[in-house]
């Protein structure tokens, strides 16, 4: 064996090692963090985190008004949020052939996909909570929208356009209107694939804590009102892990646990979806 | 005869019409929205940067009392964790990325894709959580000892590594970001190595490359520009990122060349300060440095997304 | 598409239902009111605060809501109109109240307590004088067994580890009274970076809130910081004993706060405008403090003004033991029929 071959067999060896070891190290990064969450989290879990409030320093409680409050505004941002992020993708998709507007839209959604959502905190507290004179759940549902906005416009976008073009030239040749042919076949068959954009939406905004730092701030009672101050988990995890106590250090960890568990099942239940309907 | 299609034409031209109206719609919201929170933060910070002009982004005060604000310990701080999170993440990005195209024989290739998207999909407070409670203790304890005593002592390089061991400090954040950027740079690695058409790696394999050679002289060069786009992708996620920054880099507003010292970055400067804003140039020097950080992402998140879209295009995509 | 509408159609009157329904599920006590105040500010009062709040809404049913934010948010927030009343343990001059129409008044005093991070050390054992707090936070005394803390702790076992400091990231009221202190004491700080909500740090790391102070000088080791004594009491953390005016070495404690609290002259202050640092008195903690109240003198809401002054009446005349058991300082009879003299004069 020639030392050239040899050499470059010897630096191919010394890829796959490397390839190999960058692969272990960030999984050894996934691996700890998760089993930290875990094992933290584990311990404080308990009945009373679903049954009872969040409590003043000092005492245990719950994370009840914590969690109500994350629904509601995720199921608001859903209901603002989805709708138009899917008629924006589906002019993406359908017009995105032929029309800069479109290539512009999509361009720069994805720029709006990836901005600091501290920004976009900030500009719904200019417009929203400014201009109304208080924090309010109806603010920070208004940020969450903002957020999940771009990522349905994307994967809605993906997926009409995954939807074979020999079923919209079928149905025109139907001499179904162009309308109807998105309305009620291409949504049709891209459901699944749109449905899976909004639950991966819904996880990506659920553990997101900066926008709603200055749109809901935060509520230590039950507050059943979405024009007031609305307790959530990310903001509530993030008192509680910046404070002294160590009840309150335990609720941030259930909270993390269930929160982590909930974003990490979303997923993977959108891949076994999209496996079973690639299948 | 009845004219019936004339009639269901007119009908449904006017469904039409309004359909792409709604959907047209929608799309320009995405503009509109881009461009408002701009237009919001700019004028939001119109008062700091007419009271400092350019010295704002120059200057290190951050003095509530006397009135005086400037941005660059933040976008410093803001920079050097960025870079840090880069010098991680790039290389072992990449490594997970070969290793998934490559290495990894197809029945792990699975497993792996959706360990690495899980580490993506982790909310970022739990990374700022961990990062308080585990990693920055164990930085205290055993990282920044060694790195004082080993590289502190060194000439010219020696001040970047010595500094009191709290384990909170630039180091510990650029680390921590970096960990949180790996999965985003490694799945676009990852898809645009895939995209490399297989017939210019099957022609090197039966040319004798070795895997190295295949990924070094063909893919490398095939996928430059989008792998580069990819690392800009990471960059932007990196700068605007908040909670995990918040929680281990120690909110000082001190410039200091040692990475074991606390400093501040733009966004864990705002989560911090702006509900306790009380003054109008207070809240405005804020504004400002969104706005700074809006267009430095901005600017960062165009740049990666002109670049995945050259490989594109030069596989005949149109778009 | 129809579904879809349906779906929205469903989540949209479940939201608005949940909205209507969970007002009435709240635990409420025997009174009839629902009222919802909210306050923000003061993280120095927030552990007295959040404990009469609870004590409140067992009694008369309506809630307190209140965001532990800092002074400056505090007194932002209230000015802004986005709260009913502000905290902020930095009082007001008349020239800003009048300024943004707000009225101003004491509920409680406290003290700053230097807590630190040391093992081995018990307690109140460790000494420190204001001119050696502002040189540590100076960043001119870097290690702990620096000759002028040695002088002053004899048969201490201090650490040669460095000081890690630890101050207020926000903008704070505790942070006023403390650097308002050591400008009284040490010429070299009043000149450097002076008193404020929040000043130039010469050194040290950010927590938010006293919460956040305390957080971290639980988490380091060999640091100081410097927070409201009832997050000592809470927490069990180790602090220093202060000198004081009188040169006496004096322990945080309730008494020694009231000492400090006697020497007050609020009869003279203008809108209760007082700061009661570096007090005199052999007995007398040197870093006692006081929080304000503060609300709109013509609210946009009268009934959730009077709400929240119901609240305070609360606070100041049946939660004293509250106070107390914290080792906050209830204030003075005299103070507080002055304070209802001042309320029904101001507040319409």
């Amino acid at each position: 064996m020639s030392l050239i071959l040899m050499r470059r067999r010897a630096v191919d060896a010394i890829a796959f090692l490397f390839a190999s070891a960058a692969t272990a190290f960030g999984l050894f990064w996934l691996f700890w963090i998760l089993w930290t969450t875990f094992r933290q989290g584990l311990g404080a879990l308990n009945v009373a985190l679903f049954t009872q409030m969040t409590p003043p320093p000092g005492s245990g409680g719950g994370l009840l008004n914590a969690f109500y409050g994350s629904a509601v505004m995720i199921l608001l941002a859903v209901v603002i949020g989805a709708p138009l992020g899917i008629a924006a993708g589906t002019y993406l998709a359908e017009h995105g052939r032929y029309s800069r507007l479109a290539r512009t839209v999509s361009f720069l959604n994805d720029v709006l996909l990836s901005a600091p959502s501290i920004v976009i905190g900030l500009f719904v507290y200019e417009i929203v909570v400014r201009t109304s004179g208080h924090f309010s759940g109806y603010a920070g549902a208004v940020a969450l929208a903002m957020i999940l906005l771009p990522i349905i416009v994307r994967t809605s976008d993906e997926a009409l356009r995954l939807v074979p073009d020999q079923m919209r030239e079928a149905a025109f040749a139907l001499g179904i209107p162009r309308w109807r042919v998105t309305a009620q076949i291409l949504y049709k068959a891209a459901l699944t694939a749109i449905l899976t954009g909004v639950l991966l939406g819904v996880a990506r905004i659920a553990g997101e804590t900066a926008p709603l730092l200055f749109t809901a701030l935060n509520n230590q009672f039950w507050s059943g009102s979405l024009s007031g101050p609305l307790a959530n988990v990310p903001v509530v995890i993030f008192q509680y892990a910046m404070s002294p106590y160590d009840e309150w250090h335990a609720l941030a960890w259930a909270g993390a646990l269930v929160l982590t568990l909930f974003v990490l099942g979303l997923n993977l239940a959108v891949r076994m979806i999209a496996r079973r309907t690639s299948k | 005869m009845t004219p019936f299609v004339p009639i269901a034409r007119s009908r449904s031209a006017a469904a039409d019409r309004v359909f792409n109206l709604v959907t047209a719609g929608a799309a320009w919201l995405v503009l509109i929205l881009l461009g408002a929170t701009a237009a919001s933060m700019a004028w939001g910070g119109r008062l700091a940067f007419e009271t400092f002009g350019l010295g704002f982004i120059t200057s290190t005060d951050w003095d509530a009392v006397g009135g005086k604000f400037g941005a660059l310990v933040p976008i410093y701080g803001t920079i050097v964790t960025s870079i840090i999170a880069l010098v991680i993440a790039v290389p072992v990005s990449l490594g997970i990325a070969l290793f998934l195209t490559d290495i990894a024989p197809r029945w792990i290739r699975g497993p792996i894709g959706i360990a690495v998207e899980l580490l993506a999909a982790i909310p970022s407070i739990i990374y700022g959580m961990w990062g308080l409670f585990v990693f920055a203790p164990f930085m205290a304890r055993h990282v920044d000892p060694w790195l004082n005593d080993t590289l502190g002592p060194l000439p010219v390089i020696g001040g970047i590594f010595t500094g009191p061991p709290i384990g909170i400090g630039m180091l510990t954040a650029g680390i921590v970001l970096g960990i949180m950027v790996i999965p985003f740079i490694a799945a676009v690695a990852r898809d645009v190595f895939n995209a490399v058409p297989p017939p210019l790696k099957e022609s090197a394999v039966a040319l004798g490359s070795t895997r190295w050679e295949v990924l070094s002289r063909v893919t490398l060069p095939y996928a430059r520009s989008a792998v580069i786009g990819a690392i800009f992708l990471g960059l932007g996620r990196a700068l605007g990122e908040t909670m995990a920054v918040t929680f281990v880099l120690g909110n000082a507003h001190d410039l200091s060349i040692s990475l074991l010292m606390p400093s501040n970055s733009i966004a864990a400067a705002i989560a911090n300060e702006f509900t306790e804003a009380d003054a109008e140039l207070y809240r405005s020097a804020l504004v400002a440095l969104a706005f700074l950080l809006f267009v430095v992402t901005f600017i960062v998140l165009s740049a990666a997304k002109l670049l995945l879209l050259r490989i594109n295009r030069a596989h005949g995509r149109t778009h | 598409m129809k579904a879809m509408a349906f779906a929205a159609a469903t989540a949209a009157l479940f939201v608005s239902a949940c909205g209507t329904q969970g007002g009435n599920q709240a635990g409420g006590g025997a009174g009839a009111s629902q009222a919802q105040i909210t306050g923000a500010g003061s993280t120095f009062v927030y552990p007295v605060l959040s404990a009469w709040a609870a004590d409140y809404q067992k009694q008369s049913g309506a809630k307190v809501n209140y965001q532990s934010i800092g002074s400056g948010g505090g007194i932002s927030q209230v000015k802004a109109g986005t709260v009913d009343f502000g905290a902020s343990d930095q009082p007001l001059s008349s020239e800003e109240l009048a300024q943004s129409n707000l009225a101003q008044f004491p509920v409680v005093i406290g003290g700053i307590v230097a807590v630190t991070n040391l093992t081995g050390i018990a307690p109140g054992k460790l000494r420190l004088t204001g001119p050696l707090l502002a040189d540590i936070f100076a960043g001119k005394v870097k290690t702990w067994n620096d000759p002028s803390i040695v002088r002053i702790n004899p048969g201490v076992n201090l650490p040669s580890a460095a000081i890690a400091v630890v101050h207020r990231s926000d903008g704070s009221g505790t942070t006023f009274n403390f650097t308002h202190y050591l400008s009284q004491v040490s010429s070299t700080w009043k000149s450097g970076p002076g008193e404020g909500k929040t000043v130039a740090w010469p050194t040290g790391v950010g927590g938010k809130g006293n919460e956040g102070v305390a957080a971290y000088v639980k988490q380091l080791p060999n640091s100081i910081g410097y927070v409201e004594y009832a997050y000592v009491l809470q927490n069990g953390m180790n602090y220093a004993s202060l000198q004081n005016a009188a040169g006496n070495f004096v322990l945080p404690n309730a008494e020694t706060f009231s000492s400090a609290a006697e020497t007050a002259d609020w009869a003279k202050a203008q809108d209760f405008n007082l700061v009661m640092t570096n007090a005199a008195g052999a007995n007398a903690y040197p870093l006692t403090a006081t929080t304000f109240i503060l609300m709109p003198k013509s609210p946009k809401d009268a009934a959730q003004s009077k709400a929240a002054l119901d609240f305070f009446r609360f606070a100041l005349d049946k939660g004293q033991d509250q106070a107390k058991k914290l080792d906050y300082v209830p204030l003075p009879q005299a103070l507080v029929k002055q304070i209802e003299d001042y309320i029904a004069r101001t507040i319409k």
